[in-house]
C-alpha cells in the first residue's frame, strides 16, 4: 500500500469563496422579506438598482485594471455589497442615490484597493456613510412600517413606487415617519414610559419598536444559519451584540428622560442584527484570530452605543464598523495566535532575532 | 542661465517633481482651503509670491550667511514675506483674506516654501532660484486650482463662484452651474473629498507619465536577437 505524503493544509476548503458569498445573500432572505412586508416595494427597487450598478461597475473596473472579468463576478462580493447597501439604504430613496453609493463601495472603497481581500474597509459601509454624510435629507428620510399607517392611506403601488423612485418625487405624506433610534435621539424631556405612549410606533410593538423588531429577528435568524453553516464564527457577533447589551443595561438608568433606551431597545432596532450577523463577520476587513474578534467585536459594539447615545446620528453601526476596520490591522498584531509547538504566542513588542 | 536649465527648472517645477503631487509638500492647505476655484487660486497665487520672493532673498544672502542658523535666518525670510502678503490681502481682497483666515498666516510652514529654499535657492545664483520659485509656485497653484475646480463642480455643482472677492466686480457673473441650482454632494466639499481628488489626481499624473514611458521604450530602437556588437578600437580622425 502506498501512503502518498500530501504537504499542508491538510484541511480541504469545503467552500469557494462565491459560494460562501451565495450563502450570505440567501441569509439575509428572512429579514429582507420582513423588511419588504413592513416598508414595501422599495426595497426590492433599491436591490434591483444596487445589483445592477454594483455588477457593471465591478466589471467595468475589472476591465479598466485587465483582470478576468467573468472569474471575479462569479466570486458574489458585488452582490453581496449591492444586497447590504439595498438592505440599509432607505426604500424608495432616489435612484441616483443607490447608484452613488454602490459605485463609490464597489469602484473606490474596494477595486481601487485592489480588489476583493485588499480593501482595509467594508465596501457597503463605506458606501452607506457616504450617502449618508452627502444627501443627509434623502437618507434620513424612512418609510412607516405597514401596521402604522393611517386606515385610507397604503404604500405605493409596485409602478408608483416606480415613479417615485425614478422620477425623484418625494414619498407621498404620511407614509414617512420617524424610527425608534430617532425617537430617542430627538427626546426632549420625556421619561421613557412616556415616549413609549406618545408614539405608536412603541406603544404598538410587540417588545422593541414596529417593523425593526422582527426585521432584526430575521436578521438574527438568518445570521444563526450561517453560523450553523460554520460561514463564521461566533466570536464576533456575540462580542458585538454583548457589548451593545451590557452598554445599553448600563445606562438605562431604569427609563429616565436622559435614558438612551432599554437593551432590549437596542438589540432590535436600526441594523444591529444586521450589522453583527453579516458587517461585523466581513472576513476581509475584520480581524484574522478569534480573540482578535473578541476585541474588534466588543469595540465596534461599544462604539455603536456611544454614537447612538451621545453622538449626533441616530445609528451608528456604519461608522462604528468604519472605525473598527481602522483598529483591526492593530488588533491583529497584538493578537498572534500561540504557534503550534510553542507555549505562548509572540508578542507584539518582542525584537525580531537576527540570526 | 543656459536654455536646457531653463526647461529643466520649468519642467522639474509644473510637472516632474510637482510640489503637490510629487513631493506631497504642503498637503494641509491643499486640502483644507481647496472647496472652490476662488479660494485655491488666492491660497495659490499668496504662496506662489512668498516662494518667488523668498527663493530671491535666500539666494542673494546664500554667501553670507553661517550654516548653523540659516534654517532660522530662511525662516524669518519666509515670515516677512507672508505677513507682506497677509497685509496686501488684506488691502486689496479682504473678503477673500476672511474666508482664507489661519491658511494665509500658516504658508510659512508650508513645507514647499522652505524645501525650495534649503534645497534649491541656498545653491544656486539669484536668477535660477527665481525662478524656481516662480515654476514651483505655479505647479503649486496649478494643482491647487484643478483640486479646487474638480471639488467645487463635484461638491456644489458650481464652477467660479465668488470669483468677484479675487477679480473685482468684472467677475460677478462668471459662475457656471452645469447641473442646475439644486445639485449637492457634501462628500466632496468635506475633507474626505480633498483626499480623494487629490489620490485621483495623482494616479492621473503616474498614468500619463507611465503611458510617455511606455512610447518612449517603443520608440527606442530595437536589439534583434543574434545581432553582432560592433567593436571599436581605432580612433576617427
Amino acid at each position: 500500500m502506498v501512503f502518498k505524503q500530501v504537504s499542508s493544509p491538510h484541511g480541504h476548503a469545503r467552500q469557494k469563496t462565491g459560494e460562501i458569498m451565495q450563502l450570505v445573500v440567501l441569509a439575509t432572505l428572512p429579514g429582507f422579506l420582513v423588511l419588504t412586508y413592513q416598508f414595501g416595494w422599495g426595497l426590492l427597487i433599491n436591490l434591483l438598482i444596487a445589483t445592477l450598478s454594483a455588477i457593471s461597475a465591478e466589471a467595468l473596473v475589472l476591465k479598466l485594471r485587465n483582470r478576468p472579468i467573468d472569474f471575479y463576478l462569479r466570486d458574489y462580493s458585488a452582490v453581496v455589497t449591492a444586497v447590504l447597501l439595498a438592505l440599509a439604504l432607505p426604500p424608495l430613496a432616489p435612484w441616483w442615490l443607490v447608484v452613488v453609493a454602490t459605485v463609490f463601495s464597489i469602484v473606490i472603497a474596494k477595486q481601487l484597493y485592489g480588489g476583493l481581500g485588499s480593501n482595509p474597509f467594508n465596501p457597503a459601509m463605506v458606501g452607506y456613510v457616504v450617502a449618508l454624510i452627502s444627501f443627509p435629507i434623502e437618507m434620513t428620510t424612512w418609510v412607516t412600517p405597514i401596521s402604522l399607517l393611517a386606515a385610507d392611506i397604503s404604500h405605493p403601488g409596485l409602478l408608483e413606487s416606480l415613479a417615485i423612485v425614478f422620477t425623484d418625487n418625494s414619498p407621498v405624506d404620511g407614509v414617512t415617519g420617524a424610527t425608534p433610534l430617532d425617537l430617542f435621539k430627538h427626546n426632549d424631556g420625556l421619561l421613557v414610559e412616556q415616549i413609549y405612549q406618545n408614539n405608536t410606533l412603541f406603544s404598538r410593538a410587540s417588545f422593541a419598536g414596529v417593523g425593526w423588531e422582527w426585521a432584526n429577528v430575521a436578521f438574527l435568524i438568518g445570521g444563526l444559519a450561517l453560523l450553523k453553516a460554520r460561514v463564521f464564527t461566533w466570536h464576533g457577533p456575540m462580542a458585538m451584540l454583548g457589548t451593545l447589551a451590557l452598554m445599553s443595561m448600563l445606562f438605562w438608568d431604569g427609563g429616565s428622560s436622559n435614558s438612551p433606551g432599554s437593551p432590549i431597545m437596542h438589540l432590535f432596532s436600526g441594523a444591529s442584527m444586521l450589522g453583527a450577523f453579516f458587517i461585523v463577520t466581513d472576513p476581509v476587513s475584520s480581524t484574522v484570530s478569534n480573540r482578535g474578534r473578541l476585541i474588534y467585536g466588543a469595540l465596534i459594539g461599544l462604539l455603536v452605543y456611544v454614537i447612538r447615545a451621545w453622538g449626533s446620528y441616530p445609528d451608528a453601526v456604519a461608522f462604528a464598523v468604519l472605525l473598527g476596520n481602522f483598529a483591526a490591522p492593530f488588533i491583529d498584531n497584538y493578537t498572534v495566535p500561540r504557534t503550534y509547538g510553542h507555549d505562548k504566542s509572540r508578542r507584539a513588542t518582542a525584537k525580531e532575532k537576527s540570526e | 542661465m543656459t536654455q536646457s536649465t531653463v526647461k529643466e527648472i520649468t519642467a522639474n517645477g509644473v510637472w516632474r517633481n510637482n510640489p503637490a503631487l510629487v513631493q506631497l509638500l504642503g498637503l494641509c492647505p491643499l486640502l483644507a482651503v481647496t472647496s472652490t476655484v476662488a479660494n485655491a487660486l488666492g491660497l495659490g497665487l499668496a504662496t506662489l509670491l512668498v516662494l518667488v520672493g523668498s527663493n530671491t532673498i535666500v539666494s542673494l544672502i546664500r554667501n553670507h550667511v553661517g550654516d548653523a542658523v540659516r534654517l532660522p535666518v530662511f525662516v524669518m525670510i519666509i515670515a516677512s514675506f507672508v505677513t507682506c502678503t497677509e497685509m496686501l490681502m488684506k488691502a486689496y481682497t479682504y473678503e477673500l483674506y476672511q474666508i482664507l483666515g489661519i491658511f494665509v498666516p500658516l504658508i510659512v510652514t508650508n513645507c514647499a516654501i522652505l524645501g525650495r529654499a534649503e534645497a534649491f535657492a541656498s545653491k544656486n545664483p539669484v536668477g535660477l532660484a527665481a525662478l524656481d520659485g516662480l515654476m514651483m509656485g505655479f505647479g503649486f497653484l496649478l494643482v491647487l486650482v484643478v483640486l479646487g475646480a474638480t471639488r467645487e463642480l463635484l461638491g456644489q455643482g458650481t464652477l467660479f463662484v465668488d470669483m468677484n472677492l479675487l477679480f473685482g466686480t468684472i467677475a460677478t457673473n462668471w459662475l457656471i452651474q452645469p447641473f442646475g441650482e439644486n445639485y449637492s454632494f457634501l462628500v466632496f466639499v468635506l475633507p474626505p473629498g480633498a483626499f480623494l481628488v487629490t489620490g485621483l489626481l495623482i494616479a492621473l499624473k503616474n498614468m500619463f507619465d507611465n503611458i510617455a514611458k511606455n512610447r518612449a521604450d517603443a520608440e527606442r530602437e530595437k536589439v534583434i536577437k543574434g545581432a553582432k556588437r560592433v567593436r571599436t578600437t581605432g580612433h576617427i580622425s
